[in-house]
């Protein structure tokens, strides 16, 4: 009996040592690089200082990784700016050039996954509103095709954003220039938000993008295009690094029938302005009350 | 006095009348015409290789009115933009073929085609004035609004654009393990 | 200052007596913990191995982006807040038979809640930054994120359905009467506590306009009231093996009663199901579709319908079985009821809930989700993780209760005196 007190003691101290040693493991076993990334705080409450330190180690980890020189910008938003957006249904023929002219701009993960920030589904003419009858993988030999409609959906960038409202950790917000952006860094992969989003504008990151290394772009923002890493949530941002400098965004020039338009809602003499004002402007799904900031309109 | 009016009147009168003859005399000038266009910044127009200015050729050539099928030269343009009701001709002075001619007889260049355009598609006019049709590319600002002349997206002669091989569709969810 | 370190003495050894308790067991004991941890070991495995590539690894993907793991979470949510039923009659209606097991349900809280806290994590993409949502250290949107809401109220049940139990014991453990002025309010709290979690837990759904499935008000009250009927049914069917395994004796009264009220709720939530089913299906607008695909197919894909079907039969039958006395009474239909409620729940609350939801996605793209092999590993290490856990606990808890484990001071055999 005494000898197998002992032992038992002794398995107990020998188990709980044993324990102690695997849980601190991880800590010990981790680089100087990962204990920095571990602790990196959330973008917004970060100092000028440590914006610069930070944004140094980024550029320097791109141009590791991929063997180009990023410049990213962090760029704040420009004063009286409220971005908008609009959409001509009488014209989208369904190219997706659009769709691919983002990816390439923004450096999204090409495949498994593949993400992609727009997307263009087709529908029977006459019916707008039921998004059921939707085709999303429409393939023909040629777009348009007689008796459809095309109506490419991303990120609407809402006033009353829900993904804001209902992320746990602050990860995404909403800038004063209206643009709804995400820390990549902060996020910590709930997809909440993409339950929250009524327009599917969110995509998640399922694993470490695969990002061909000359294709990257490497002009980006901090929140906007940089590189993501895995099981973070990304989305349009209206192309951050491109508005603020007075650019228009990827998809807006990609368009082949000057489909898209872009502009600063709080400019009168805006093309945006002129639009709202002149042609027939909608929104989608409106009875949310999430005002978004794309409008969709028609020719005449 | 002459009738109700003072001569300092009719003085008046007929400065204002002076002025504004050689207001309308002046609106015809071309000079004018091309301050217009600088409202507009675009880019020069998309002649074909070899084809401008036009009267190398045509200065010397006698003008054939008569609306016929061209065999001899331009036969690769088939119009198609309104054929049943004119032809070359109405739209391309004949007398001068490095210009376009509107409807009350101006002759403007090639770098002002949007106008003749605008007189028949008024609304779609409009919106490019405003900076709202056509392929926006480059900066958005004030400043810096670039232009397309019509002619950069549409072929005057075949406007309608042509149906065009869609890029690929996104992988199907359930594709993702044959996606590599 | 001498009554602070005796009180900790007190608590060192009592910690060391029971880790020694839990180590010595019969054969059945150790059978059953180490089929237990060959579970948790393969599940751990397969989640290793979900952390390392992310949850590409699993089927979901952006038009389903809550899988098996929500689902488990959404049932045993209701789970734990089943305890409350145990502790109303206990405390409010001084029913006796169901006072002495209410230390068994509370414990079977705990366990429920870290399951779910678990199934949480592993959803997680960056498990790594969880700190973020810590109040203070991190950035946690309160009040205005429902999962924020979550985190605080799950975590703080956590605290009382382990405080409540423990403190108890170890005043049985050592025959001190416990102070009821200290830990009686702790007590009455974990009553709206129960309900909080869970209707917390609903509005976590319900707030999302997105998603016309589960943007209806109903849902708070369908979450408590199928709660209601689960949670005591394993407690039921966990009662029965643990009057087989030990000394304590748990009447046929208090289980019948407990039954009893399970059919109340089963009645209440079919009554609810009724409701969103009129509802839906006369007015008839575009928002039925999740629903239709739920129950009836929709565009062909039908791939759920057998699924909630078998589901809602179980719990129809299971209904019936409760309400008619003769079969209440009867252990081998009681038993009956409680295995086709529990599967029947999980059915309704777990795919049958999370998975619609997604179903049209909001741009009405149609996918069909089945969790692999990868997903059913890591779940089933965790409910393994979780049983372990209530496991380990009643092994300590039953011998106090019973009085077999006392402080060695006093004499063994003497029963505590309950409030």
């Amino acid at each position: 009996m005494r000898n197998k007190k002992i032992t038992r003691r002794e398995l107990l101290r020998n188990l709980s040592l044993a324990t102690l040693a695997g849980i601190s493991f991880p800590f010990l076993s981790c680089t100087k690089e990962e204990k920095e990334d571990f602790l990196q705080k959330h973008f917004r409450e970060m100092t000028t200082d440590e914006k610069k330190r930070l944004i140094a180690k980024w550029e320097q980890r791109y141009q590791q990784k991929y063997g180009k020189k990023f410049v990213i910008s962090t760029q704040e938003a420009l004063p009286n700016t409220l971005w908008g957006y609009g959409l001509d249904l009488s014209r989208c023929i369904g190219c997706r050039r659009c769709v691919y002219a983002c990816a390439n701009e923004n450096n999204n993960s090409r495949q498994n996954p593949q993400l992609h920030w727009i997307r263009v589904i087709r529908l029977k003419k006459g019916t707008l509103i039921n998004l059921e009858n939707s085709e999303h993988y429409y393939d023909p030999k040629q777009v348009p095709e007689p008796g459809f409609m095309y109506m490419p959906v991303q990120c609407q960038h809402c006033e009353n954003p829900p993904c804001v409202k209902v992320c746990p950790v602050h990860a995404t917000w909403k800038e004063p220039d209206g643009l709804v952006v995400v820390d990549y860094n902060w996020c910590i992969g709930c997809r909440y938000c993409i339950a929250a989003c009524p327009y599917k504008g969110r995509v998640f990151n399922w694993a470490e993008p695969k990002l061909p290394p000359e294709e990257v772009n490497p002009e980006v923002h901090y929140l906007g295009n940089r590189p993501r890493m895995k099981c973070a949530v990304d989305k349009c941002t209206f192309c951050i690094q491109r508005i603020r400098e007075g650019r228009y965004p990827a998809c807006v020039e990609a368009c082949p029938t000057g489909t898209r338009k872009f502009g600063n809602l709080l400019d009168p003499k805006s093309e945006i302005r002129y639009i709202i004002e002149n042609k027939r402007v909608l929104r989608l799904k409106e009875d949310l009350n999430t005002e978004p900031k794309f409008y969709y309109f028609f020719e005449a | 006095m002459v009738g109700r009016y003072t001569v300092a009147q009719m003085t008046a009168r007929l400065n204002r009348v002076i002025l504004l003859f050689l207001i309308l005399l002046g609106a015809n000038d071309p000079a004018l015409a091309i301050e217009t266009s600088q409202e507009f910044p675009v880019p020069p127009p998309p002649f074909s290789e070899g084809m401008f200015p036009c009267s190398d050729c045509h200065a010397s050539m006698e003008v054939n009115p008569k609306r016929r099928e061209l065999k001899e030269a331009h036969e690769d343009i088939v119009l198609h933009h309104g054929e049943t009701m004119r032809w070359c001709l109405d739209c391309h002075y004949a007398k001068n073929r490095d210009q376009l001619r509107l409807y009350n007889g101006e002759l403007i260049g090639y770098e002002q085609s949007y106008r003749l355009c605008g007189e028949c598609h008024g609304n779609v006019f409009n919106d490019w004035k405003a900076g709202i049709h056509g392929k926006r590319s480059g900066y958005f600002t004030q400043g810096k609004r670039t232009y397309l002349l019509c002619a950069h997206c549409h072929n005057p002669h075949d406007p309608k654009f042509k149906p065009m091989k869609p890029e690929p569709s996104p992988h199907r969810p359930m594709d993702k393990q044959h996606a590599k | 200052m001498e009554p602070l370190r005796d009180t900790l003495k007190e608590t060192w050894r009592f910690f060391r007596e029971t880790v020694v308790l839990v180590l010595k067991g019969s054969r059945a004991y150790y059978a059953w913990c180490l089929f237990l941890i060959a579970i948790i070991f393969v599940g751990l495995f397969f989640y290793l191995r979900q952390h390392e590539f992310g949850l590409i690894t699993t089927n979901m993907n952006d038009q389903v982006s809550w899988g098996l793991y929500i689902a488990n979470f959404t049932y045993l949510v209701g789970m734990a807040a089943a305890a409350v039923l145990l502790v109303v009659p206990a405390y409010v209606y001084q029913f006796k038979p169901i006072k002495e097991i209410v230390i068994l349900g509370e414990l079977f809280a705990a366990s429920s809640i870290i399951m779910a806290i678990l199934f949480v994590m592993v959803d997680l993409g960056r498990l790594d930054r969880f700190w973020h949502m810590i109040p203070g250290v991190g950035s946690m949107n309160f009040p205005q994120s429902l999962l924020a809401w979550d985190v605080i109220v799950l975590n703080g049940y956590l605290f009382l359905n382990l405080l409540i139990p423990v403190y108890l014991l170890v005043k049985y453990y050592y025959q001190k009467p416990p102070n009821w002025k200290f830990i009686l309010p702790f007590i009455l709290i974990a009553i709206p506590w129960a309900v909080g979690i869970h209707t917390v837990t609903a509005f976590l759904y319900n707030g999302l306009a997105a998603r016309p499935f589960w943007n209806a008000s109903i849902l708070a009250p369908r979450f408590l009231a199928s709660a209601l009927c689960s949670g005591p049914a394993i407690m039921i069917i966990i009662f029965q093996v643990i009057r087989k395994v030990s000394d304590i004796e748990i009447e046929d009264r208090a289980l019948f009663k407990i039954a009893e009220i399970m059919a109340y709720a089963m009645f209440l939530n079919l009554f609810l199901l009724t409701a969103e089913m009129f509802k839906e299906y006369y007015s008839n607008t575009y928002h039925i579709a999740s629903f239709k695909y739920l129950y009836e197919g929709l565009h062909g894909h039908d791939q759920l319908v057998p699924l909630i079907w078998i589901g809602t039969a179980m719990n129809v039958v299971a209904f019936f079985l409760f309400l008619v006395p003769a079969t209440r009474h009867r252990m081998s239909t009681l038993n009956l009821g409680c295995i086709l409620i529990i599967m029947g729940v999980w059915i309704e609350k777990g795919p049958g809930f999370v998975i619609p939801g997604f179903v049209p996605d909001p741009l009405g793209e149609i996918y069909e989700y089945v969790p692999n092999a990868l997903e059913f590993m890591v779940a089933f290490g965790i409910w393994a993780t979780g049983f372990l856990i209530f496991t380990l606990l009643l092994k300590v808890a039953i011998p106090i209760i019973t009085g077999k484990f006392r402080y060695s001071k006093f004499e063994k055999g003497t029963t505590p005196s309950f409030h």
